[in-house]
């Protein structure tokens, strides 16, 4: 399986599996499948390097979920990881959640990763890549030019 | 041409709209290069609008809470012509559908719709869809604020949402801005009715896990009063939890109704007011500054003063009697004086419910120019909606609209039908639709006889899936397959008037395609004999229960 980052971390870091972790909460990385409770990571963002989300299937959405919780709701700051059924065509919306590395068998990923933050240069939703949405622009205009 | 009165793209949103063409048109080469499976292909076709059917793939058109321009209505039509066969299909949701359209020709066809600031984002796939609303928006005489407004708000943080574009399942979310809803708030997944409070502040009461389909449930209200400037904030919690904890084992169960009935209304109003909560605050909460400038845009027309009582109209009223029944079925009051609200009617006897073909469409876009400030609506019932029509103009809006065969005076009558496109065009179906829906409206045809039997709902779904909305018809009517039969199941009482919502009963055993019309005769004879002054069929039915129907029913087809 490839491994694309943009998080700088090069952590080869094994991310243990939410239970195991578990009985070593200062182990730096843990592994999450889609339904483990993203808060009871709160008290150890700060330690942590390396949080794995998984998709099972492409179509199966809810580490979007997990993964905008632990960035904007818990603070975590290291490497955010997108493992199974991992495909381009979501990578718009998995940068704006807050990835920033990626697990992909597919053909042309990589191409894909450095157009993807360039894709869209208008978004509606304030997310975790903390861009300005066309409201806030808006807004910023108005102001500018009453 | 008439400016438009409601909202216009500005940089931002044509920019987004281009990119997303672009981005599809790359996706749509990849597949064609065998890039992509079409497992992998499927969720990015659906989400712009191309939803595979029986023959052909059909492209489902973004209607904005149903408000168009002239300008967009002609660009349909244009679309429809070089696209597809020259005509469309308008649905229960505000959307068009153009049914042949090619796989290699959509991106251009959605290209071309950017030239007018239109889109076929989000109108099918397991996303937050299309937000309709009132049809009567802005022009009508019970409103509170115009609903359009909170949609475009809704249309905008929806539109490629990074959270919630793999949802369990579609999400479906209307708005009301009046009490007499008509957008059928209660049966969507998300309802907003917007009211003001004791202390006069205007806010929105939030229903949740409403909808039609194989499992018809009506709403439950999980805030009362919630302010306005917190509406995204509040979505954006319901949606969250729907996204986590919504079923996705199995398709039947994965909309948000099952999860609000396997919760409970009480812990799943706890779950998404803690995550409101804990979300509060945030960057969601809309400036009173950015409300204001949405609602700028939708700030009526300047309708000139003209005469409320018009001697001619008056005139043509005693000496027409297709015009005074067209009057009184498909005119309805407008906020200022002089002005009147008309319904074209999409339904003349014997055609498709809610088809239009290219001719059509301009016809009727050209008359919105003469005389409607440019502007149409899409009523989820299937028809068109000129909102500002001045008396003084009726009827010359009315010989042109009869001269494109719509103006039958037939508006909330019984072959006023709403009927998905079933067996005919539809994948999933088990049964037509389309015929049963002509054979009725041709039985029925005769206007003055329609007027008698008075507002009564005719809706017809070609299977399990509703998309004809059969459970709220007064007469409900469903297409089943028995062993490669069409049969059709009966159900009396549905209803979508806010405060009255219900979901229709089952009369008895289903009927083979040709016994419909006589079952449907039987169920209007019952209510002619039974029904006292002024009461309407699904009162009389309310009062007399279903046993009289169901006699004559399978007294008379058996």
């Amino acid at each position: 399986m490839a491994l694309f980052t943009e998080a700088g971390t090069s952590s080869i870091l094994i991310a243990l599996p939410y239970a195991d972790w578990r009985q070593r909460p200062q182990w730096p990385a843990v592994a999450l499948v889609n339904t483990d409770p993203v808060e009871e990571l709160a008290p150890h963002v700060g330690e942590l390097r390396l949080i794995t989300l998984h998709f099972p299937k492409f179509s199966d959405g809810r580490a979007y979920s997990q993964a905008r919780l632990l960035r904007g709701r818990l603070g975590y700051e290291g490497e955010l990881r997108a493992t199974g059924n991992v495909l381009q065509d979501q990578l718009p919306f998995m940068l704006r959640c807050g990835f920033d590395s990626f697990e992909s068998e597919q053909k042309g990923f990589a191409e894909a990763l450095a157009k993807a933050r360039t894709l869209f240069s208008v978004v509606y939703q304030p997310a975790e890549d903390h861009r300005a949405t066309a409201a806030r622009l808006r807004l910023e205009a108005n102001h500018f030019f009453p | 041409m008439p400016d438009t009165h409601f909202y216009r793209y500005d940089s931002y949103d044509r920019t987004l709209v281009a990119e997303r063409v672009e981005q599809f048109r790359d996706q749509v080469r990849r597949r064609l290069a065998g890039e992509l499976t079409e497992e992998q292909f499927k969720p990015l076709r659906l989400t712009n609008g191309l939803y595979l059917q029986l023959h052909a793939y059909m492209l489902r058109i973004a209607i904005p809470y149903g408000t168009l321009s002239s300008r967009q209505l002609r660009k349909l039509a244009s679309i429809a012509r070089k696209y597809d066969r020259g005509y469309g299909h308008f649905t229960t949701r505000q959307n068009l559908q153009l049914n042949w359209i090619k796989l290699e020709d959509a991106p251009d066809a959605l290209a071309e719709l950017a030239e007018v600031d239109m889109h076929a984002m989000q109108t099918s796939g397991n996303v937050i869809r299309n937000v309709t609303a009132d049809h009567f928006a802005g022009a009508a005489i019970d409103e509170i604020e115009d609903p359009r407004i909170w949609c475009e708000i809704v249309r905008q943080w929806s539109t490629l949402h990074p959270e919630f574009s793999f949802l369990p399942r579609k999400f479906k979310i209307a708005v009301t801005g009046s009490p007499n809803d008509r957008a059928a708030v209660r049966v969507h997944d998300i309802g907003l009715r917007l009211w003001r409070n004791p202390a006069g502040e205007v806010g929105f009461e939030v229903i949740v896990g409403g909808g039609l389909g194989r499992t018809p449930m009506i709403g439950k209200t999980v805030r009362e009063f919630l302010p306005r400037n917190e509406l995204l904030a509040y979505l954006e919690a319901v949606l969250r939890v729907y996204n986590r904890y919504g079923r996705r084992d199995n398709l039947y169960k994965a909309r948000i109704k099952i999860l609000v009935h396997e919760l409970g209304v009480e812990k799943m109003r706890e779950e998404v007011e803690a995550e409101y909560a804990a979300a509060r605050g945030g960057p969601l909460g809309l400036p009173d500054e950015t409300i204001e400038a949405i609602a700028r845009q939708f700030a009526p027309p300047a309708l000139a003063e003209r005469p409320a009582i018009v001697p001619e109209v008056e005139a043509l009223k005693l000496e027409d009697r297709d015009f005074a029944l067209w009057l009184k079925a498909n005119v309805s009051p407008h906020r200022t004086p002089g002005y009147a609200i008309v319904t074209a009617s999409l339904k003349p006897a014997g055609a498709p419910p809610g088809d239009a073909s290219a001719a059509q469409m301009e016809g009727v876009a050209d008359i919105a120019d003469a005389y409607a400030q440019g502007e149409i609506r899409v009523s989820h019932e299937q028809n068109l909606v000129l909102p500002h029509v001045a008396v003084a103009d009726l009827p010359a809006v009315w010989r042109a609209l009869g001269t494109l065969g719509f103006a039958e005076a037939n508006v909330g009558k019984i072959t006023d039908i709403i009927a998905c496109p079933g067996l005919d065009y539809c994948a999933l179906a088990n049964a037509r639709s389309i015929p049963v829906a002509q054979r009725i409206s041709n039985h029925f045809a005769e206007l003055a006889r329609q007027h008698d039997i008075g507002d009564l709902k005719i809706k017809i779904s070609g299977c399990i899936n509703a998309c004809g909305h059969h459970h709220v018809g007064h007469i409900g009517i469903l297409g089943v397959d028995k062993n490669g039969v069409e049969l059709y199941q009966i159900s009396l009482g549905g209803d979508v008037d806010f405060g009255n919502t219900a979901l229709g009963a089952i009369l008895g055993p289903a009927v083979t395609a040709d016994k419909v019309v006589e079952a449907v005769d039987a169920l209007v004879a019952t209510y002619l004999e039974s029904r006292t002054d002024g009461e309407r069929f699904v009162e009389t039915y309310r009062r007399i229960g279903a046993q009289p129907f169901k006699d004559r029913v399978y007294g008379t087809v058996h």
